[in-house]
Parts: C-alpha cells; sequence; structure tokens
C-alpha cells in the first residue's frame, strides 16, 4: 500500500554557495588578503572606478583584480595596463558570479602569483542591479555603484543589492550639472534600509570624492591586517 | 537567469536526499519558501523547475511555493510594520530606518512529500 509522508528539510537554496564563499574567505584570510565584491548595474562604472583606484594606490597595496566581464576581455584589458594581475573568469552567460567561478579565479590567481604578497582583491561583478546581491562569492565586503544618471529610485526599486553593501559610490557626479538629480536623495533612499553604508559621492572623470574613497578603501585592508596581526601573536 | 541557479541548487539538494533515502520514494511534492525580499520571482522560478526537471527523477513532481512578506522591526516604536517595497522602507510612523528584518529574506526547501510502498514502522 501506498502511503505519504513528508520529511523536513529546512535546506537554504544558496546553501552550497555560501558553503563555497566561506571557503574562499579562508583562503583570503589565510594569504591576509582582502576582498571587495564590487557590483553595480551594467556601465555605472566600476571598471573606470578600478582603474583610478589601482593607479592611484598602486605604490602602497599590491593589489590584483577577478574580473567578472560576461563574454569579452575589454575590462580585463582596460585593468592590465595598471601592471596588476587581472584573473578574467569565464560566467558564460550568467548575470552574476557564484562562489565556484570566483573559486576557480582564485585558484588561477594563487598559481601564477605568490597571494601571500598581496594586500587587496577587488572582484569586478558582473554589470546587474538584481541578482549579484544574492550571491556571495567570499568578499569581507560589497561596495556598490549607483550612476547619478540611474535616478533617486533605483534604490528603492531593486534594495537588496543597496541594503547589503557596506560602501555606497553615487557616481559619475560630474554630470550633474546635466541633469535633473537629487544626490542628497539617493542617498536618504539608500540609508532608509541601510543605516550603516558609509556613502562616498564620486566622479571618476573629475577626480572629485575619489580621496575619500581610496581612504576608505585603506581603512578597511588596514583594519583586517592589524586584525590578523592580533590573531598571530595570541598565545 | 538567477532562477536557473536557484533551480540546479534545489534540484541537487533534493537529490542528496532521494539518494539517501534506501526505498527511493516516489516525490509528489516540493514545498519552497520563498521571501518577497529576495531577487527570486516565483513564476521563474516554477518555470525553471518544470524545464530542468523534464526526464528526470523529478519531473511531473509539484513545487509548491509560500512567499513570505517582508516585515521588519522598528526598535524605536517597538513593533513590527511591513514596509511598502519599492516606496519606502523607513517606520511609517518614526521614519527610523529599517535595519531588523524579521521576514522576507528566505529562501528556503521546506518539505518534500513523498509517497512510498513500505510503512515507515516497520
Ligand atoms: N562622465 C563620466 N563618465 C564616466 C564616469 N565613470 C565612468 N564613466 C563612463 O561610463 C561608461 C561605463 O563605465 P565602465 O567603467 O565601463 O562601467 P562598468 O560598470 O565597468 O560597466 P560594465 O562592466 O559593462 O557593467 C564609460 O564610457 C565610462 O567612461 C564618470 O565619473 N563620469
Ligand atoms: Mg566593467
Ligand atoms: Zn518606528
Amino acid at each position: 500500500m501506498h502511503q505519504t509522508f513528508e520529511a523536513a528539510l529546512e535546506i537554504n537554496l544558496l546553501h552550497a554557495n555560501q558553503e563555497g564563499a566561506e571557503h574562499n574567505r579562508e583562503h583570503f584570510d589565510q594569504w591576509g588578503i582582502t576582498c571587495f565584491n564590487v557590483m553595480s548595474s551594467p556601465g555605472a562604472g566600476k571598471t573606470e572606478l578600478l582603474e583610478k583606484t589601482l593607479s592611484a594606490l598602486n605604490s602602497e597595496l599590491k593589489m590584483a583584480v577577478i574580473e567578472g566581464d560576461m563574454t569579452t576581455e575589454l575590462d580585463a584589458e582596460r585593468l592590465r595596463q595598471y601592471n596588476v594581475p587581472v584573473i578574467a573568469i569565464n560566467t558564460g552567460r550568467s548575470c552574476h558570479l557564484d562562489s565556484k567561478m570566483v573559486a576557480g579565479g582564485i585558484h588561477t590567481f594563487s598559481h601564477q602569483y605568490s597571494p601571500q604578497d598581496f594586500d587587496l582583491i577587488f572582484v569586478e561583478n558582473v554589470g546587474n542591479l538584481v541578482c549579484p546581491a544574492e550571491f556571495e562569492v567570499g568578499e569581507h565586503a560589497k561596495v556598490a555603484l549607483l550612476s547619478i544618471t540611474e535616478g533617486e529610485d533605483k534604490p528603492l526599486k531593486y534594495p537588496i543589492m543597496f541594503q547589503e553593501a557596506d560602501c555606497l559610490l553615487i557616481t559619475k557626479t560630474d554630470l550633474a550639472p546635466y541633469l535633473d538629480v537629487d544626490i542628497d536623495r539617493i542617498a536618504d533612499n539608500v540609508r532608509q534600509m541601510n543605516p550603516n553604508v558609509t556613502i562616498i559621492s564620486v566622479s571618476a572623470k573629475t577626480g572629485e570624492g575619489l580621496e575619500a574613497w581610496f581612504n576608505w578603501v585603506q581603512t578597511q585592508v588596514k583594519a583586517r591586517l592589524s586584525r590578523d596581526e592580533k590573531q598571530f601573536t595570541l598565545p | 537567469m538567477h532562477e536557473t541557479d536557484m533551480t540546479k541548487a534545489l534540484i541537487l539538494t533534493v537529490k542528496d536526499w532521494y539518494e539517501s533515502q534506501p526505498e527511493k520514494p516516489t516525490i509528489t511534492k516540493i514545498y519552497l519558501i520563498v521571501g518577497k525580499f529576495t531577487c527570486v520571482e516565483p513564476v521563474s522560478l516554477q518555470f525553471a523547475f518544470e524545464v530542468q526537471t523534464r526526464n528526470t527523477f523529478l519531473a511531473g513532481v509539484e513545487l509548491v511555493i509560500r512567499e513570505t512578506p517582508l516585515i521588519a522591526f522598528c526598535h524605536q516604536c517597538q513593533q513590527e510594520y511591513q514596509p511598502q517595497m519599492g516606496l519606502q522602507y523607513a517606520c511609517p510612523d518614526c521614519h527610523s530606518p529599517m535595519d531588523d528584518i524579521r521576514s522576507g529574506r528566505e529562501l528556503k526547501i521546506d518539505r518534500i512529500e513523498y509517497s512510498s510502498l513500505i510503512t515507515k514502522n516497520n
């Protein structure tokens, strides 16, 4: 006779991805590397920001980039000019990076370079406002970009990424004179759902605000390093 | 679409469970809980599930999705509220930011319904 039963599973759908992300983070921690997951809609200025950052901080930090450009090597080529390792990972047609893809990038990186010499890895995610925020890749902090051309309402309409961000960069502020945009309102809309986020307005074009961003980056890296040293010196 | 990935994860998890069962039961329903404050669209998930399970041991299995609303707790007012998604997330009474989400972020397989020839207690 057939009988009906129920089995309780209560398993998170993202369980496997989260485990992979924790594994990646353990590698970064072992090597003393801080990792940022850089996310935004297509064209908000991720690669441009990374170009400016690599160029400005090159003498102070040893950096690398894991590049999640979907189909081309275009972004990776732009970043290679700065003489830092750029690992392009093939995301196929996926609309976001997941921890497994990034694990592949970490694997390549650790075979070609000495990871313990590095301080900071940027992961440039696939341009997409919706999905990347759900898939942790092993980062220590999430950096979200929103360009002022996208409109003040985007954080309200696509809240997850903004709710999860540790740092929000409001980009392309040089375009403000040509637009009818209220930058304070963008910031208010994000703070409604994420009161602890650091918000910095920047223009990669004029350089406005970039100094504050560089400081944030350096503070994060130093905070991790001193924390790690403490761990090592504990009896 | 990320629903494709979610569906893959779902199928793998259910497959693990299925293979751990000695009597290989017939799965009839899978119950999911999907929060409104996630990037997952139930309709897309249903569609992806149907497509990806064709000609597998899960073909024809019903996917039952329960959506949970976004509910936040305001510590200032000591009360729960339902933010108006897309419009406002701060507390409607005191305008404190949303900083304590109590429901709406769930993405999980709750339970599986199956039928089996063998009774459980022999
Ligand atoms: N005016 C202005 N344009 C900018 C700024 N930052 C980036 N751009 C331009 O915006 C366009 C997109 O910039 P990218 O850096 O490629 O954007 P992205 O986020 O990396 O794009 P995807 O990787 O394709 O998602 C380019 O034409 C940049 O030159 C800025 O601060 N001001
Ligand atoms: Mg780019
Ligand atoms: Zn309140």
